[in-house]
């Protein structure tokens, strides 16, 4: 009897609907229905949950982690967030000239 | 898991057999707070009414990165060019986030750009105005990006998955453009003579423009009752622009701005609503169907960048393809 190679599904989890599935670990299995059953029971029981993706692994690419700093920024780039302006303080030194 | 076929979705129309068992199924999931997700059954209207909207919002952060981006060459510092070119390539971020959120909903991308190049789609009434100053570009980036912030943080807990969820990512970069666009405004109101003049100019230009921006009053507003019903939004444009009034009105007068006397602003303190002269709607309506002041040009900037990147989108086709990738026009021109 020949039999189904098992392989490896990568599990996301939904916590309740309209926020983002998130990946919380993989299961083994040879199809992805049975693929769903393992998930439900090892990611599921407790957890809240309304919904589960699986997704066979080979399915996903990722970036290695030695190219990790492709994701660093060469320059200081404050300048492109809001923690990156003082505004509040700028703001309320207008207000105390106003007043004097 | 996605599919743009939507074919095999029945019963969705008032009339259909099984409609309004499903209709009730579907609203009785809104009021407990239920998302929707795109393989979910959904009224046809709902679905139109969606498309019809996250279309309009991806396109107005499109056309809103042209005023911006005619500056960008012209910014005062490093600092603020830099920070001018991070929020333009934002912006056209956010449309493309959006145009994703669309399809889910089956309407291809290639459609509503199309539309949008046509002049058939629509988008937001405060790009069809020219920014005529530096100033311009900051009361923009402070008080346009103030007004659509309200309306965004609301439209993020709306009904419908995929557009709640690139609204949060879309809101927490709104947070940079909005605190820029204030310390933008902050400097030219601490400044010379000059730019105190420029800024007030700007404000005076822009007003009406940001008055209009949530769209008509709740008398006249002919969509917002199945919106709600429906949770796709979950305030009147009245209510959005108190919001925003209260919470940005007083900022331009702590900076000194006076609002266009013709507007008769004035503050109820028992109510803490905002009281002004309604706008002309008509105008409005007139605007945003593409007869503003540049509407022309923005659409004809549109459709030219669209056909110069043609070459780019057949170039990862045939690459996806395993085909030869054609070379950029510009590379055989140079060949001479």
């Amino acid at each position: 009897m020949t039999q189904t190679p098992e392989q490896v599904w990568e599990v996301f989890h939904q916590s309740a609907r309209g926020e983002p599935h998130v990946h919380v670990g993989s299961v083994h299995a040879t199809d992805a229905d049975t693929a769903v059953l393992m998930a439900k029971e090892q990611f599921a029981r407790r957890l809240a949950c309304v919904n589960i993706w699986v997704v066979p692994s080979d399915a996903i690419t990722e970036t290695p982690y030695e190219d990790a700093d492709m994701f660093e920024h060469g320059t200081d780039k404050s300048y492109r967030e809001a923690f990156g302006y003082e505004t509040t303080k700028r703001a309320k030194a207008v207000g105390d000239a106003a007043e004097l | 898991m996605v599919s743009f076929n939507t074919q095999h979705l029945t019963d969705d129309k008032p009339g259909d057999p099984g409609y309004e068992r499903q209709l009730s199924a579907f609203e009785a999931r809104i009021s407990r707070g239920d998302k929707v997700e795109p393989g979910d059954w959904m009224p046809y209207d709902y679905r139109q009414q969606l498309i019809r909207l996250i279309h309009v919002h991806a396109n107005s952060e499109i056309c809103g990165a042209l005023p911006e981006g005619t500056w960008i060459p012209h910014a005062p510092s490093l600092k603020r060019k830099l920070a001018l070119v991070a929020k333009v390539q934002d912006e056209v971020g956010h449309g493309q986030l959006l145009y994703r959120a669309a399809e889910t909903l089956g309407k291809p991308r290639e459609e509503m750009i199309e539309e949008l190049i046509s002049g058939k789609a629509k988008y937001s009434n405060v790009f069809h105005y020219p920014a005529e100053s530096w100033a311009d570009v900051c009361v923009i980036a402070w008080l346009i990006d103030a007004a659509a912030i309200v309306n965004q943080k609301m439209m993020a807990d709306g009904s419908y998955g995929p557009y709640g969820r690139a609204l949060k990512r879309i809101c927490y970069e709104e947070a940079f453009h909005l605190t820029h666009g204030y310390d933008m405004c902050i400097s030219l109101a601490t400044g010379t003579r000059l730019q105190r003049d420029m800024l007030q100019d700007a404000v005076n230009r822009w007003w009406k423009p940001i008055m209009m921006f949530h769209g008509p009053s709740d008398k006249e507003s002919k969509h917002t009752e199945l919106l709600m019903r429906w949770g796709i939004k979950l305030r009147t444009n009245d209510e959005q622009r108190q919001e925003f009034l209260r919470k940005y009105l007083p900022k331009m007068l702590n900076l000194g701005l006076k609002i266009p006397t013709e507007w008769e602003m004035r503050f109820d303190e028992a109510t803490k609503t905002w009281h002004y002269n309604e706008p002309q709607w008509d105008e409005f309506l007139h605007v945003v169907r593409g007869n503003g002041p540049v509407s022309a040009q923005r659409l004809e900037t549109r459709r030219l960048s669209h056909e110069q990147g043609r070459w780019v989108r057949e170039a990862l086709a045939a690459a996806a393809a395993g085909k030869r990738v054609p070379l950029p026009p510009t590379a055989y021109a140079n060949r001479g």
